[in-house]
């Protein structure tokens, strides 16, 4: 036991102390957050840049154009050719100059000149402002020529807008709002990690025995510790290494998703925004439009801390298991060859289970309930990644224990087998072996 | 009396035979030299007393009892092929190869720390392994081997990639561990150091065991009779006539003031007959036995098979 920990402590250690390690771990998910933040603030932004438009108006309409957030438009009565545009903007400092024509009734062709490009937000303002404008007029023309009583309040009474609240029903019956989208997001996310992470830890298993193998660590290594101890020491010991890589992804994400929400939203109580059903009057304290509002209340009634606490649970489980179960295997295969270019005829069946895992996954994100899905939950080589897409969605509390125990039982079984394997091909030299001989070690 | 005994062994690979009923004897505290020439076995017989692989048939003794997986503890084993992690530090290795042996870390540090500077390698504590030169792997190598003071270790080709200056190094500590009172197994194609340091030789080929004994013993039962004479030149002197029909002159060879024959007894008479016969017309400088070099023998035993 106490070899075991002295083996788990320098496969932890080696690989925790390597530069690749602190990069890959710290470096680029705070790139990542500082990404995201930037894009955030970005889009968050207002206009705030003070501007001022000459408008050269020939339409009928009076002051078609209003403040917009610091833009001023000052309204000229000389007219200003396209040809003089340059000198005027040099004379009055303006920011641009713009004409709307007399048939903008008809036609509504505008046109901009600016020295400077002008930034779409404010084109699109100017755009959507105008438009109203033109509109809310012809609707007057219409109604006033129409004269049907009431028609304008019964226009607006045929706009109807259509909202769909999910609510996710518990076992106990209990129903809770949730986004479908967002669910199958995360859900989609966390299986793509399992894929990932399965994939890589393995193979840094499967390296290392071909490291020992090749370099004959292992023929000096037999004669202090045992084969088995030495597979289990080393796949606990990166086991721990993805761990610990987890841990400071998690630390890294709770700190940046509290220090994002500060920064952008500081006076939102989350508790508050799940239970609220005023979001107008939210919007309004905190500056913020509805939809935008609405969007952080599906992500907060979708995400909440329970559900957050269960699901990283469910993740850390699942990949931990999908781990031991496929290191175990990778590791007999590293015993098996001596090199690593070798390793692809053996590896290739796994990668085939592993890639449809990923595939099935994405089919249970678009549709959680079909048979293949539901099946490859509880098979031991897909079932992490399945089953944490499933998850997302909502999965009876019986189904996960059974497809967790179906997974233990697996991982336990191949990793047994697997041993006998490593223990014979790990002192094997020369030729790569046959299926035929690799089934004769299992015997030995 | 008996170290280590290995009796019949056998062990076959999917397409030949590696070991055929080969039986070894190691005397306690004997320097044993394993000989034979590439593929013979060595390195498979070295694997199974080492327990890295099991013999098909045959039985191992350890101080007298059959050989169990808790002995490995007290062998050391050096591969001809050195196993070091390329990317870690010699230090941290050495240590943590010490650990697994049993040792505390505390206890590792400081021993290895004395070794290291006996081997005045202390500079490169801190060095990657895969900043080494092949020699100085070899070195740390062998530390780790030796640190746990085995009572029993196995050295294959051990001086292949050393200057001459460490393979005197290396050949003052084998001598100084089996002084300790170590038996050591030692697995090699270079006979002078076989001659210079092994008490004991066995010689496999082809799968078997030739010869097996004291090395003394054995190049004894070698020499054939053959005597080398070193006379002063004397023209008046045929040599011929004076070896007679007891001996044959198997090569006479004069260089300035000094002429080397060397005769071959053809009968039981004393050696001292010839010696009686050169007397009387020149003086006689040396009069030896040949015996005969391992590397003679060796070449003899193995092209003979």
């Amino acid at each position: 036991m106490n070899k075991i920990l002295i083996i788990i402590g320098r496969e932890f250690t080696t690989r925790v102390k390597k530069k690749s390690f602190l990069i890959t771990t710290i470096a680029v998910p705070l790139l990542f957050v500082a990404f995201y933040a930037f894009l955030m603030w970005m889009m968050l932004k207002k206009d705030t840049q003070d501007r001022q438009i000459a408008v050269v108006n020939a339409s009928s309409i009076e002051n078609p154009l209003e403040k917009i957030n610091n833009t001023d438009f000052i309204y000229t009565d000389e007219n200003i050719s396209q040809e003089a545009s340059a000198d005027y903007l040099q004379k009055h400092d303006y920011y641009a100059i713009l004409w709307i024509p007399a048939n903008v009734m008809e036609e509504a062709d505008i046109t901009i000149n600016s020295f400077s490009q002008i930034p779409p937000e404010l084109e699109g303002n100017i755009r959507s402002q105008l438009r109203n404008r033109i509109e809310n007029i012809k609707k007057a023309a219409v109604i006033a020529e129409t004269n049907l009583p009431d028609l304008e309040e019964k226009l607006e009474a045929t706009k109807t807008p259509v909202r769909i609240r999910t609510l996710k029903l518990s076992e106990t019956g209990e129903a809770k709002e949730s986004s479908s989208a967002i669910a199958s997001g995360i859900g989609f996310v966390a299986g793509m990690a399992i894929y990932m992470f399965i994939f890589l830890y393995a193979s840094v298993v499967m390296r290392g025995v071909i490291e020992e193998k090749t370099n004959r660590i292992i023929e000096v290594l037999v004669s202090s510790v045992k084969p088995f101890q030495f597979l289990m020491g080393k796949i606990v010991g990166v086991a721990s290494v993805g761990l610990v890589q987890f841990l400071i992804w998690i630390v890294i994400g709770l700190v940046s998703v509290i220090a994002l929400q500060s920064a952008f939203m500081p006076n939102i109580d989350m508790e508050s925004l799940r239970n609220t059903t005023d979001l107008a009057t939210m919007a309004q304290t905190n500056n913020l439009d509805i939809e935008q509002l609405e969007i952080v209340k599906n992500i907060a009634q979708t995400i909440d801390p329970s559900y957050i606490i269960s699901f990283l649970a469910a993740f850390v489980f699942f990949f931990l298991a999908g781990y031991l179960l496929y290191a175990s295997m990778f590791a007999a295969i590293g015993a098996a060859v001596d090199n690593e270019t070798d390793s692809q005829q053996f590896m290739t069946p796994l990668t085939i289970v592993l890639v449809a895992a990923l595939y099935i996954g994405i089919a249970a994100m678009r549709n959680p309930e079909t048979p293949i899905v539901y099946w490859a939950s509880f098979v031991p080589f897909t079932s992490p990644v399945v089953m944490l897409v499933r998850m997302a969605f909502g999965v009876p509390t019986w189904e996960l224990l059974l497809s967790a125990a179906l997974l233990i039982a697996a991982f336990i079984f191949f990793t047994w087998l697997s041993a006998k394997i490593y223990r014979v091909g790990i002192l094997m030299y020369g030729k790569k072996p046959s299926w035929k001989e690799l089934y004769k070690w299992l015997k030995y | 009396m008996s170290f280590f005994v290995a009796e019949h062994i056998t062990k076959n690979y999917a397409n030949h035979r590696a070991l055929d009923d080969v039986s070894i004897d190691i005397p306690e505290g004997a320097i044993y030299g394993l000989l034979g020439p590439n593929g013979a076995g060595k390195t498979s017989l070295i694997r199974i007393i080492t327990q890295i692989t099991g013999p098909d048939a045959g039985q191992l003794f350890f101080k007298g009892k059959p050989l169990e997986t808790s002995d490995m503890s007290r062998i050391g084993y050096l591969p001809e092929e050195r196993g070091l992690y390329k990317k870690m530090k010699v230090g941290e290795q050495a240590v943590y190869l010490a650990r697994l042996k049993g040792i505390s870390k505390n206890d590792a540090v400081r021993q290895l720390k004395a070794w290291f500077e006996k081997f005045e390698i202390s500079a490169w504590w801190d060095k990657k392994v895969e900043e080494l030169s092949k020699g100085m792997a070899q070195k740390v190598q062998f530390i780790t081997t030796v640190l746990h003071q085995p009572e029993m270790l196995i050295f294959d080709e051990p001086f292949s990639g050393f200057d001459p200056i460490n393979v005197e190094l290396l050949k003052r500590e084998i001598l100084e561990l089996r002084s300790k009172g170590t038996t050591i197994i030692f697995s090699t194609h270079n006979m002078s150091s076989v001659e210079e340091i092994c008490s004991h030789i066995a010689l496999i080929n082809k799968s078997h065991k030739i010869v097996e004994g004291p090395i003394n013993e054995i190049r004894e039962k070698y020499a054939n009779n053959s005597y080398q004479l070193s006379i002063r030149p004397n023209a008046a002197i045929n040599v011929e006539e004076l070896a007679g029909k007891e001996f044959e002159v198997l090569s006479n060879r004069t260089e300035g003031i000094r002429q080397d024959i060397v005769l071959q007894k053809l009968t039981d008479c004393p050696a001292n007959t010839l010696l009686s016969r050169f007397i009387d017309h020149t003086d006689i400088l040396s009069y030896d036995k040949v015996i005969p070099s391992m590397h003679d023998i060796f070449i003899k035993l193995v092209k003979k098979q």
